[in-house]
């Protein structure tokens, strides 16, 4: 192809993104395009993937038979999502197997609030609360985004989100108005989960190179700030509702701007725990390794099991 | 048959799927591949969804039971009346679906005939989970053929668990002066006549995944008047700990 003809494509590409087409996996697409997208889908799906881990932490030890079995439903949720996500990035022209490899070598990132501990059974209601909360406004930006098949997988994990999200606030809510010990358990929850939930947004608008480009794409329609301010504002009077308060000296809220003020990240914690040295990153990959490990031999055999299945049919048609 | 003994043939039926279930949501996040994982966590909503149904009604008819939750988390070890087989662990892959095979096959069987309880709770129970527990049978069986022909060293494993959890089969059959009681009230299932149709069906799959019907005619029992292996104290400390911890509370 010549360069004339790249520039060209290039051309009606970006034009098609900013009339809000959809771009298809079989489209032609800049090779930044695809990268970023496999990057951040496939981010997204580990995700949702290791997500599991800090909530399945609490299913055998749940304190009723109904939690027990919403928390069993909400874990598996997190498994399809990280199924129709993996699909999504696959058609992007990466296998799984990949995925997972990029995931198991550190290569590939996941979100960094699954590397805190679930210490409490207040830290499942504060994660639905919280972490499901913050998920879901980043999320619901991405259900316009350029690429049909992220953006289609989004309206559908984005429903569940949001069931999720009631579900935690259920969970803090019955806390709230329980014993004087379900409360301090609730109190002790938002003190750990809050900050690592507006770390959740990313670094600050300065600090995030990538925002002037996934913007262009649809990949991002508002800034990390941005989301995080809406975040705060949204979640300030539910804490209020459950009568417990949140970790921030700062915390105020600003007539003039219409929103609340908040203290200052601490960011040394959010780089050290992108870097890998938060509390349970090696806990967090030994099981997920582990898993894919001990595994190997179950897939091995299925896949010459299916083999096997195959030859049969084939020598009984011939 | 009194209420409060209806009661115990309710609860050392579910008692079976709140183990097994326990014992499943173990697993969730740490399955061989997503869709296992997604299948297991399944089948385990499925056993935990049966257990409430029934011991909602083991609670309506026995006073000393406040709640499903009462049932479910505030008996001692010796009252809780599965069968040692759920309550083994998941050593690995193999067991899971071993074990769960083993149960399946029994489960099904059990349903078919508790469906025409004279008790119109238990039929409907039983009804609503039979289509449950088709699906759990095809799951653990296509499981077993694969495992059991796919590979020298699945095949290995799988006939590893075979052996091993075997012995826990015959106990499924055992009936205890509660199922003797229940059987003459026309509402419980005679566990007896089920054993032969359990053991053709179970070896009519094995021969299938090529694997060796195991020859023991040694089995351990005791799960269904309360004794238990070593096991069964570790999986209800986790059961029970949040409500031993924190008596009384609503979650």
């Amino acid at each position: 192809m010549s360069e004339k003809e790249l520039i060209n494509l290039e051309q009606i590409f970006e034009e098609r993104i900013e009339r809000d087409e959809k771009i298809e996996p079989k489209d032609w697409m800049p090779e930044k395009y695809r990268q970023t997208h496999i990057r951040q889908i496939s981010q997204h799906a580990h995700s949702e993937v290791v997500g599991m881990l800090p909530e399945g932490n609490w299913i055998t030890r749940a304190p009723s038979l109904r939690r027990k079995a919403a928390l069993l439903a909400k874990v598996q949720d997190e498994a399809g999502h990280g199924l129709y996500l993996y699909s999504a990035c696959e058609t992007l022209g990466i296998s799984r197997e990949e995925l997972y490899q990029q995931l198991h070598t550190g290569k590939a990132k996941y979100s960094s609030i699954f590397n805190y501990p679930t210490i409490t059974w207040a830290d499942i209601g504060a994660i639905g609360w919280l972490v499901d909360g913050a998920a879901i406004i980043n999320q619901v930006a991405l259900c316009t985004t350029s690429f049909g098949p992220y953006a289609r997988a989004m309206v559908r994990i984005c429903k569940e989100e949001s069931f999720h999200q009631r579900q935690g606030y259920e969970i803090m809510l019955t806390l709230c108005n329980g014993t004087e010990a379900q409360k301090a358990m609730a109190q002790d929850a938002l003190n750990r989960w809050w900050w690592p939930s507006l770390m959740m947004f990313g670094p600050k608008d300065e600090d995030s190179p990538h925002t002037a480009q996934s913007m262009k794409w649809k990949l991002k329609r508002k800034t990390n700030d941005e989301l995080r301010q809406q975040f705060v504002d949204q979640t300030v009077p539910q804490a209020a509702i459950l009568g417990i308060s949140i970790p921030d000296p700062h915390l105020k809220w600003n007539e003039a701007s219409g929103h609340y003020n908040f203290g200052e990240i601490d960011w040394e914690e959010f780089w050290q725990v992108v870097k890998g040295h938060g509390p349970c990153n090696k806990e967090r990959m030994e099981a997920r390794v582990g898993a894919w490990e001990e595994g190997a031999w179950v897939r091995e055999a299925a896949m010459a099991h299916a083999n096997k299945q195959t030859n049969k049919k084939v020598a009984k048609a011939s | 048959m009194d209420s409060k003994q209806r009661s115990n043939y309710v609860t050392s039926i579910a008692d079976n799927h709140l183990i097994l279930g326990q014992r499943l949501g173990e697993l969730c996040g740490h399955g061989p591949n997503l869709e296992t994982d997604i299948a297991l966590t399944n089948i385990a909503l499925d056993l935990f969804g049966q257990t409430r149904s029934y011991y909602q009604y083991a609670a309506q008819l026995d006073d000393a039971f406040a709640s499903e939750d009462a049932v479910a988390f505030l008996r001692k070890e010796h009252e809780y009346h599965n069968v040692l087989l759920v309550e083994q662990p998941n050593t690995h892959f193999g067991f899971v679906i071993g074990r769960q095979f083993l149960f399946d096959a029994y489960h099904l069987l059990l349903l078919e005939q508790l469906q025409y309880s004279a008790d119109a709770t238990l039929a409907a129970i039983a009804q609503k989970a039979i289509k449950e527990v088709r699906y759990h049978q095809r799951f653990s069986s296509d499981w077993l053929k694969r495992l059991g022909d796919g590979t020298e060293k699945s095949r290995k494993k799988m006939q590893e668990a075979i052996d091993a959890l075997w012995r826990y089969t015959d106990e499924l059959f055992e009936m205890t002066p509660i199922d003797q009681l229940a059987v003459d009230a026309g509402i419980g299932v005679d566990l007896h006549a089920l054993r032969p149709m359990y053991y053709q069906k179970i070896s009519e799959v094995l021969e299938e995944a090529t694997l060796v019907l195991p020859e023991t005619n040694y089995f351990q029992k005791g799960g269904k008047q309360g004794r238990h292996t070593e096991h069964m104290g570790y999986l209800l400390a986790d059961l029970q700990y949040m409500q031993r911890t924190y008596p009384n509370m609503d979650w």
